[in-house]
């Protein structure tokens, strides 16, 4: 069977990994190499890399940064940050990365998913999208959830999917850095509403957030998560040995 | 020298990447005559069948992989480059393969209960069929490896090696003569990846 993937997302600003503690065995924590290095043999099944550089020599390093990770890990790599038009796909597609993920970018030319699509394959788009709950509906917000575009969230995804999305990753900012778990009631609206792959984002305290995450919505294929990982909140090996434990079906 | 076919196709900077990192002096390639002077044969792959068979004939590298294979060459496809062994595959109509491998390629929504996601993607664990196939020497039964794919490979028993389970029974490796193909990617499935194509490098 298939297995339910855990993955950890890295920020990344001027070549370099933001923030983060000194884990056991890695010497520099802010080199992406051996950071992706480090949660690769803890068993992470995918990384992201998001790139938050805002000038041009720093997106230049950042796709330096690609490159070296991809000669060293063995395990899918998505992109995201930055990505606004069909050539920078092609640009971190070159360095290695697998997939590629756009949010604001899709949001304000809708026509890059499909056009992505059919260049790259469905495969390649991943939707990412950051969503709140405004009047009883889920709000798509853009500019790193900063503004409420007034679309509908699960009309947008929906959309785009028909576009050519072939993963969604739903960040649910109503419990992002909450860190009392993932936002249940959105990713099952999601799930009910799409059938590609949906990552949840957004909550993730503890391990037994992902247990339930994954017992509550079997729909759900990932979990996502940044500063518990960062943080050493969470080792990767104890989350994906309780989720064994716990009957739910990982790569270990 | 180990030719990675260049037709054009998908993104092979993490597959020259695994083998530099085995250790394995691996070129991407579209010059027949440094394919006919390599000890084995990558053929890659992704996106649609019909395009990147149309692709591998304009390159005139389609009869040059046939001759090679028929020499005793090792060849592995890989994903598409899989599927593209097979006699002919029924995606968006009715495609001609290479024919290495007898069977054909069809959509896995045939076989697939509707509740099961296509494409399958993600790490999905290998099943063995027949004697231990010389390509899994390094890695067991039962091993997580990464597919990517809508279409499988069908009516291939003979020369099914593994096979995973997503709904229903499905190819994940073919074997047959010195021709090899895996439905997943061993260069993004981590050290079984790499592990699959050091013995590869060893056939």
């Amino acid at each position: 069977m298939i297995t339910k993937r855990i993955i950890p997302c890295l920020d990344v600003r001027d070549g370099r990994v933001v923030k983060g503690v000194n884990f056991k065995g890695v010497s520099d924590v802010s080199s992406p190499v051996k950071l992706a290095k480090y949660y690769s043999d803890s068993g992470a099944d995918e990384l992201v890399f998001y790139d938050i550089t805002a000038s041009f020599e720093g997106r230049a390093l950042f796709t330096d940064i690609l490159c070296e990770v991809a000669r060293t890990i063995f395990i899918p790599l998505t992109v995201g940050g930055g990505i606004n038009t069909v050539d920078d796909f092609d640009r971190v597609l070159k360095c290695g990365a697998d997939k590629v993920s756009v949010n604001s970018g899709a949001i304000r030319n809708p026509s890059l998913i499909y056009e992505a699509a059919r260049k790259y394959g469905d495969q390649c788009v991943v939707l990412s999208v950051d969503a709140k709950r405004v009047d009883g509906q889920f709000r798509v917000f853009a500019k790193g959830g900063r503004e409420d575009t007034g679309m509908d969230a699960i009309e947008w995804i929906k959309q785009g999917v028909a576009s050519g999305a072939g993963e969604i990753v739903l960040n649910s900012i109503d419990t992002d850095g909450v860190k009392k778990g993932f936002d249940l009631e959105m990713l099952d609206a999601v799930c009910n509403a799409v059938n590609v792959p949906v990552i949840a984002s957004g909550g993730a305290g503890g391990v037994a957030d992902f247990v339930t995450l994954f017992n509550a919505i079997p729909k759900v294929d990932a979990g996502l998560a940044a500063s518990i990982f960062h943080f050493g909140e969470v080792e990767i090996k104890d989350l994906k040995q309780t989720l064994y434990e716990n009957g739910i079906n990982v790569r270990r | 020298m180990i030719a990675i076919i260049d037709y054009g196709v998908g993104n092979l900077f993490s597959l020259v990447s695994s083998f530099a990192y085995i250790g394995k002096d691996a070129k991407l390639t579209a010059d027949p005559e440094e394919i006919k002077s390599s000890d084995r044969i990558i053929l890659p792959g992704v996106g649609a069948f019909a395009d990147a068979a149309q692709k591998l004939r304009d390159s005139g590298l389609w009869d040059v992989v046939c001759e090679e294979v028929k020499s005793g060459k090792p060849l592995l496809g890989i994903c598409l480059g899989m599927q593209m062994l097979f006699e002919r595959s029924y995606e968006y109509g009715e495609h001609e393969g290479l024919g290495l491998i007898s069977g054909s390629v069809r959509p896995m929504n045939e076989v697939v209960p509707s509740e099961f996601k296509i494409p399958q993607i993600g790490w999905n664990s290998l099943k063995f069929h027949g004697e231990k196939s010389k390509l899994f020497k390094y890695i067991n039964e039962g091993d997580f490896v990464y597919f990517v794919h809508s279409y499988h490979g069908c009516d291939c028993d003979d020369a099914l090696i593994a096979s995973t389970e997503y709904g229903a029974q499905i190819t994940a490796a073919v074997a047959s003569g010195n021709v090899y193909g895996t439905q997943f990617h061993p260069e993004k499935s981590g050290e079984v990846g790499l592990a699959i194509l050091r013995a590869f490098c060893e056939i």
